[in-house]
């Protein structure tokens, strides 16, 4: 349990992908106009960290690595190192999975897909969700505890993004500086955001 | 050099800077730029990677179909990468270490794959080489003024080498720490933002 909610402040707070890896900035920022479709975007990466993390675990420990295809009972394939491949299958398994989940939406779930728009396949190229399979390689994660990091960093995307968000929306109205406006403030607040979230390292 | 190539190659520089006016390829501009030595590692990669890339996408884009367009541009992308960070690893391997992730997330970089898509699709690969060039070195223009100054104020160094001396090697000067750490990035970028909008004024965002 204690191991659980230490992965979960972790994910969500100290390590927060966009306040301290700087993971899914661009998005971050052109997204987080509006509170709607923030928390849209939000829960698309939720649900999409879930899914590839742990399915890139499982390439990952099953072909990938040195010595992982041993399973294969052949001897020569048991000596292979395919860890230069991991950034090609990495995105690779990413693109593939989003689209199948686009094409289940669109099949299954039709207003969910018309609401999400866009966002599914500009989830792709997002550095938050390959950042999360290369950080899940880099700490050599097991499975359940890929599941429990791709659901506990995608969460905190997510919050940070509808959080930042719900400030833009005030700020809108107040009187920045000109050359601030929109943009500069955006960062000056994300910064102040990534101040507040470090806080909790002394958890 | 035509006019329009020396638009092409030195416009992404300062009027239409791929991180401060395009706002692409954040996510590295504020991770790696702890200090210079990192900073200029990512500036070549991202510059070889977006030059490449340019190259090879303008070389094929008579003959890819439309639907499956993005995937071999991720595929062109991913292969470049692969090779940059073999590369890194071979010759620097602290280097690779203190650049973990980053150096792979190349691949997801907004401008590399923002200057495919706009740029090399369309244009021939003289053009595209030129357009690659200059987003990379506008990228590596702002990395390196960021990580000058976080590692100016936020270590008294400058490529490693002492120009302030720290309280902690005996010397005067305090070390700014936040600078190092991730607010002081936003920071920067937000001074940077305002200082280019406010020299630049048709920049400025319409109230």
């Amino acid at each position: 349990m204690e191991h659980v909610l230490s992965m979960f402040i972790q994910g969500v707070f100290t390590q927060n992908l966009a306040l301290s890896l700087f993971l899914g900035m661009c998005t971050f920022l052109a997204v987080s106009k509006k509170v709607g479709t923030a928390t849209g975007l939000g829960i698309a990466v939720i649900v999409v960290q879930t899914i590839t993390i742990p399915v890139n675990n499982i390439i990952y420990n099953y072909i990938l690595r040195e010595g992982a295809l041993a399973w294969t009972g052949s001897d020569t394939l048991a000596k292979l190192d395919l860890n230069f491949l991991s950034f090609i299958t990495f995105i690779g398994v990413i693109a593939a999975i989003v689209q199948i989940l686009e094409m289940t939406l669109d099949r299954f779930f039709p207003t969910l897909y018309n609401a999400l728009g866009i966002f599914l396949p500009l989830i792709t190229v997002n550095c938050a969700i390959m950042g999360g399979s290369l950080f899940m390689q880099q700490r050599d994660y097991n499975l359940s505890d890929s599941c429990l990091y791709g659901l506990f960093s995608g969460i905190g995307w997510a919050f940070a993004i509808v959080l930042l968000a719900g400030i833009r929306e005030k700020l809108e109205y107040s009187h920045s500086p000109a050359g601030l406006r929109g943009l500069g403030v955006a960062f000056m607040t994300a910064g102040l955001l990534a101040m507040a979230f470090m806080t909790f390292s002394g958890m | 050099m035509n006019p329009t190539s020396k638009k092409t190659l030195l416009e992404p520089i300062l009027v239409n800077n791929p991180v401060t006016i395009q706002i692409l390829g954040i996510c590295s501009a504020l991770a790696v730029t702890t200090n210079l030595k990192t900073a200029l590692t990512m500036s070549l990669a991202v510059t070889f990677v977006i030059t490449f890339s340019n190259i090879g996408v303008s070389l094929i884009r008579k003959i890819i179909p439309g639907s499956i367009r993005m995937i071999v541009e991720m595929t062109i992308i991913a292969a470049l990468v692969i090779v940059v960070d073999q590369f890194i690893k071979a010759f620097s391997y602290n280097l690779s270490k203190e650049l973990s992730v980053f150096v792979g997330l190349i691949i997801t970089n907004c401008i590399v794959m923002g200057r495919a898509e706009a740029f090399a699709i369309k244009h021939n690969v003289l053009e595209s080489t030129l357009d690659g060039l200059g987003n990379g070195i506008g990228y590596s223009a702002v990395l390196l003024i960021v990580a000058f100054f976080r590692e100016l104020f936020g270590f008294g160094t400058i490529f490693g080498f002492t120009v302030l001396k720290t309280v902690s090697n005996g010397g005067w000067y305090i070390p700014n720490g936040l600078l190092v750490l991730s607010p002081g990035a936003f920071f920067l970028i937000a001074a940077l933002i305002w200082i280019i909008k406010t020299y630049n004024k048709d920049l400025l965002d319409k109230e």
